[in-house]
């Protein structure tokens, strides 16, 4: 079998050094200059809502917190700005895991989109509340572009959890 | 691949109900957001996790030097020469002005001195250099290189070559945040040069500014030229801070709608220069003097001086 991630085959178990690994290099992705340009998404939210659908019990609201707290000192936002969003981002998207993965690839990224734009529109919100301009519309689209990228990251994040290609006929699974 | 796990699911341990751990991270986040905020009173947390975010975003911004520096190096020589002959010229244009200007400035200290008039404060800062803006997209601000380590507080203005650029609000250990002046209601005393009108410019967020409250019938006109005022014991006096671009008089209105463009190169990156402190101002006098006022006004000018300092 490829190691294609359409496909629902029985995975490894995840190590937790690469849930930190790849939310550390999301954290840095967001670091990169290229922040500024519309659409580039908010890659740290992604990244913790992929681990929160698929790994509740170790990438938690503590986690969300903390990365949030993070993502406030290094964008100069008001602290808990992110922190609130996270933390949400995380609490919804654990609580649809146990529906979110029976679903193929393109409606997962479909249900995701919600959860990524809510993170947006509560910052939005957050900071319109105490008297911040509106950032124009342009900030909405990261998003999107988020939920398209579902499907290379669920791939990419996914690739240390496949077994290998060939099958031992002595193995039980 | 679905519902699949491989740990054994912690039965007896599983911690907090999420529903629980949802709402006292949402309360503690909010709690944080008020107190930073509307109290400032969290700026060492901010502190010491820029401590250990610093080096991080360093490290994320090197990328995009290297290309910056590849590109330079690749212009090559001709663009150097280029640039070399018109900083000759520009050079050459300016020194009739420069020439003179330390002599003008002596003079100008001795006929402030027959006048009785205090001297003028001299500028000195230290120069910085932009090292990225805040990703923060409803606020403009620029991070510094430099800043406790270098004696950076906050409330030193921030000049380029052109004109002010902004002001230092937060200064975390090896860097310094500057608020830009067109960041929204950052507010700059100005006058006009032409006429010597004061007023207070407020950035608009959009990269513009705009004079507020000045009469529809004030004497402004569209090319204007605003520096600072210095009355606000911030900015020193004299350094451009706008150009007047657009002037809406409407009789519905009290006051004009002025819009104006930053001078300095406000939204770029580049090299800045960090003013020292000015030297506190003197307290206002006080209305009616008596001895419960007076000591009252030494206590402020105390503080003042060792905010200054």
């Amino acid at each position: 079998m490829q190691p294609t991630f359409s496909s629902s085959r029985i995975l490894l178990p995840v190590r937790p050094w690469f849930i930190y690994l790849s939310l550390f290099i999301a954290l840095l992705l967001n670091l990169l200059p290229t922040a500024y340009w519309a659409g580039i998404p908010d890659w740290v939210a992604l990244v913790l809502c992929f681990w929160s659908v698929r790994e509740f019990r170790r990438v938690g609201m503590g986690w969300a917190f903390t990365l949030g707290l993070l993502m406030d000192v290094a964008d100069g936002a008001v602290l808990g700005q992110h922190c609130f969003a996270y933390v949400l981002l995380a609490y919804l998207s654990a609580s649809l895991s146990r529906r979110l993965l029976w679903f193929p690839l393109a409606q997962q990224a479909l249900q995701v989109l919600p959860l990524l734009l809510l993170t947006q529109v509560i910052q939005v919100l957050l900071r319109l509340v105490v008297g911040a301009d509106f950032p124009g519309w342009g900030y909405f689209i990261g998003p999107f572009i988020g939920a398209l990228l579902w499907f290379p990251l669920t791939f990419v994040l996914l690739l240390p959890q496949y077994r290998p290609v060939e099958q031992n006929p002595d193995r039980p699974i | 691949m679905a519902g699949i796990d491989h740990a054994p699911p912690p039965f007896f341990k599983r911690g907090p109900a999420p529903l629980a751990l949802l709402t006292f991270y949402v309360l503690l986040a909010l709690a944080i957001f008020v107190a930073d905020l509307r109290f400032r009173s969290l700026d060492l947390l901010r502190q010491s996790i820029a401590l250990v975010v610093d080096p991080v975003q360093r490290v994320a911004q090197t990328p995009g030097s290297l290309v910056d520096y590849a590109r330079n190096y690749l212009e090559g020589m001709q663009n150097l020469q280029r640039e070399n002959d018109v900083l000759r010229s520009a050079k050459l244009n300016t020194a009739p002005g420069l020439l003179r200007l330390e002599q003008l400035e002596a003079e100008n200290d001795r006929l402030r001195k027959l006048l009785a008039v205090k001297e003028r404060e001299n500028a000195k800062g230290q120069v910085a250099r932009i090292i990225y803006t805040a990703r923060d997209p409803f606020s403009r601000k620029v991070i510094v290189d430099k800043g406790q380590q270098a004696g950076i507080v906050s409330g030193q203005p921030a000049i380029d070559e052109a004109g002010v650029v902004g002001q230092v609000t937060r200064v975390f250990p090896f860097s310094a945040e500057i608020t830009l002046v067109t960041d929204k209601n950052q507010a700059v005393p100005v006058q006009i040069v032409r006429n010597g009108q004061r007023s207070v410019v407020f950035g608009l967020g959009n990269g513009q500014l705009e004079l507020r409250y000045m009469p529809a019938n004030a004497d402004v006109q569209v090319g204007d030229t605003l520096v600072t005022s210095g009355l606000d014991g911030v900015y020193l006096q004299g350094f451009p801070v706008a150009k007047v671009v657009k002037i809406e008089r409407e009789s519905t209105y009290a006051f004009a709608r002025i819009a104006c463009a930053p001078i300095a190169a406000v939204e770029n990156f580049g090299e800045i220069m960090v003013l020292d402190p000015r030297e506190p101002l003197p307290p206002p006098p006080a209305e009616a003097p008596s001895p419960s006022d007076t000591s009252k006004s030494g206590v402020r000018q105390k503080k003042r001086t060792a905010k200054g300092n």
